[in-house]
């Protein structure tokens, strides 16, 4: 399969002040992402994860080791446009990343910075909004909407980029349950019906259980990378690296703590209770 | 019991008479008890924050009263800053808000303001850190090099050194990882615990509030829709889904089984609570 993020011992600090680097954030990371997957990225505060998506398009260079975006090298600053366009990053914030105020101007902003001509920025305006289901709020003012609308529109802003890959750090941490639910379903259709590869970043272990894969970094390092359900089922491992399973995964593994026998890879809640009910009704 | 803080037809309208004029809040009746832990819950943009932010007096109504202990707060500047004090505001990621050299100082800035002695404001800053898992090696440590949720904690420290009467925290676990957001509650559980204090607790987790309180407000477009205790509140699942809102997922499970013909209680929010219904029917039907 071909790979279209790689990054080759990718190590990275910070400089805590002109000429004196901190600790490492990034530890000679390998990481692979596969073209059209959906990968999931967890791990404490300070694991990492940020630093990770902003070397992800260039935003930061590395200090060791390199980042490949579809083989070009992010360290060369003459394809740094050629990167952007492949790689776009989404971060927590809604507000923060508002431009106009139009949700229509909003979404052409990058486009119209690649200079394209106008009717080609509309086709790709409307095609991103209607992406994100937010067309019929493309007059709209942004500041106005709810949170969950305001990350749509910051994802078509992406998409509008016809980017390959789309790095979101975040993006529903400060968002309700409906809200949520929204960038999530968003975010998974982009993958699987257009078929631009994901890597989202997050705290809600919920938010992974549709993943192809799940990386789990600590400290700097990636320490679990697999599945979903082979990640969320070391439910011991996870509790050391300061993480949690989902509520489904904590309840059959506390059921078989007492005794019973469960099998921990159902995930969502309809599996789990076929689970459960499998179990107490032998 | 009287309330320790009420709100009574309050009404908050934003810019008034511009053209980004938006009234946040509308005839909001709220009370919380002496001693009570109240969860409010709502969508983004329900009214929570607008509706925290006149409890200790730093928005005014445009109409309405804000009632502690039964005094109007904005009867006087005077009862408006002491009321400052005794109702306690964490804001969202209050560690934006550290300013000071150290931890300590950090803690000391509102007990100082209070204009209290050297000595209560030493004994209130160490109390406070050890509420919130911070010891004496952090208290001199500037608070720009500790982690994102020990900076957390400290700033919620510098609330709770106040001494407030009422404690709101304004989603204090937002952007934490699993063990932060597990800390910061169990650092709030025990200030309530130990302090008998009023803590009003707003989330987007209903998770977070499942475990936690006593008492919910569920906030829907600028109004309480509903308020309740948490068997109350999330035996209505789908009123709930229509203000954007969810159930915890534990909860669904156990309603998915009570659909699939098993026999368990109507008030199942958390882990525990799941495993112990399930092995008492599991002993049941043992027992048949």
């Amino acid at each position: 399969m071909e790979q279209i993020f790689e990054t080759q011992r990718l190590s990275f600090q910070y400089q805590t002040e002109p000429g004196v680097s901190g600790a490492l954030v990034l530890k000679e990371i390998d990481l692979s992402i596969e073209s059209g997957s959906f990968v999931a990225i967890v791990g404490h505060n300070g694991s990492g994860k940020s630093t990770l998506a902003k070397l992800s398009n260039g935003i930061l260079l590395p200090t060791g080791g390199k980042v490949y975006v579809e083989g070009l090298d992010t360290m060369d600053r003459t394809l740094l446009l050629e990167i952007r366009r492949r790689v776009g990053v989404v971060f927590q914030n809604p507000d923060n990343q508002i431009v106009s105020n139009l949700v229509e101007d909003d979404v052409a902003f990058a486009p119209e910075n690649l200079g394209l001509p106008p009717e080609d920025i509309r086709r790709r305006v409307d095609a991103a909004l209607k992406a994100v289901d937010m067309y019929d709020y493309r007059l709209h003012a942004p500041h106005l909407l709810s949170g969950g609308q305001k990350q749509r529109v910051a994802i078509a802003g992406i998409i509008a980029m016809r980017p390959r890959l789309i790095v979101l750090d975040e993006p529903t941490a400060m968002l309700d349950p409906q809200g949520r639910k929204e960038v999530i379903d968003t975010v998974k259709q982009l993958c699987r019906e257009h078929g631009i590869t994901v890597a989202l970043i997050t705290h809600h272990m919920n938010e992974c259980i549709d993943a192809d894969r799940l990386v789990v970094l600590s400290d700097g390092e990636i320490v679990l990378d697999g599945t979903p359900v082979h990640v969320f089922t070391q439910v011991e491992k996870l509790s050391e690296l300061g993480l949690a399973p989902p509520e489904t995964t904590a309840l059959l593994f506390a059921l078989g703590q007492m005794g019973l026998n469960v099998p921990l890879d159902a995930l969502d809640v309809t599996a789990c209770a076929q689970t459960i009910y499998d179990s107490i009704s032998k | 019991m009287n309330p320790i803080i009420r709100t009574e037809n309050l009404t908050h309208t934003y810019s008034v008479g511009t053209p980004f004029e938006r009234t946040a809040i509308v005839g909001v009746d709220f009370a919380a008890h002496p001693g009570e832990f109240v969860g409010i819950i709502g969508h983004t943009g329900s009214g929570k924050s607008t509706l925290m932010q006149h409890l200790n007096g730093l928005l005014t109504p445009t109409s309405g009263r804000v009632l502690f202990q039964g005094e109007d707060i904005h009867q006087s500047k005077a009862l408006t800053r002491s009321v400052r004090f005794q109702v306690g505001l964490v804001f969202q990621y209050p560690e934006y808000q550290l300013f000071e050299e150290s931890v300590y100082k950090d803690i000391a800035f509102g007990p100082k303001n209070m204009g209290l002695s050297k000595s209560e404001i030493d004994q209130r800053v160490r109390e406070a850190a050890a509420l919130v898992g911070l010891g004496a090696a952090h208290l001199e440590k500037s608070p720009f090099v500790l982690s994102g949720g020990q900076k957390r904690r400290a700033a919620i420290a510098g609330v709770m050194a106040m001494k407030p009467k009422v404690l709101i925290l304004d989603e204090p676990t937002a952007g934490l990882d699993p063990r932060g957001r597990t800390e910061i509650l169990d650092n709030i559980r025990t200030f309530h615990r130990e302090t008998g204090a009023t803590v009003i607790l707003v989330t987007h987790s209903m998770e977070e509030i499942a475990r936690t309180v006593d008492r919910i407000a569920v906030m829907s477009d600028g109004k309480v829709a509903m308020t309740g205790t948490r068997g109350e509140i999330f035996a209505q699942g789908d009123a709930l889904e229509q203000m954007g809102l969810d159930l915890p997922e534990i909860t669904r499970v156990a309603l998915r089984l009570r659909a699939m013909g098993i026999d368990l209680p109507g008030d199942i929010f958390t882990v525990e609570q799941a495993v112990q219904a399930l092995l008492a029917y599991k002993r049941e039907v043992a027992g048949c």
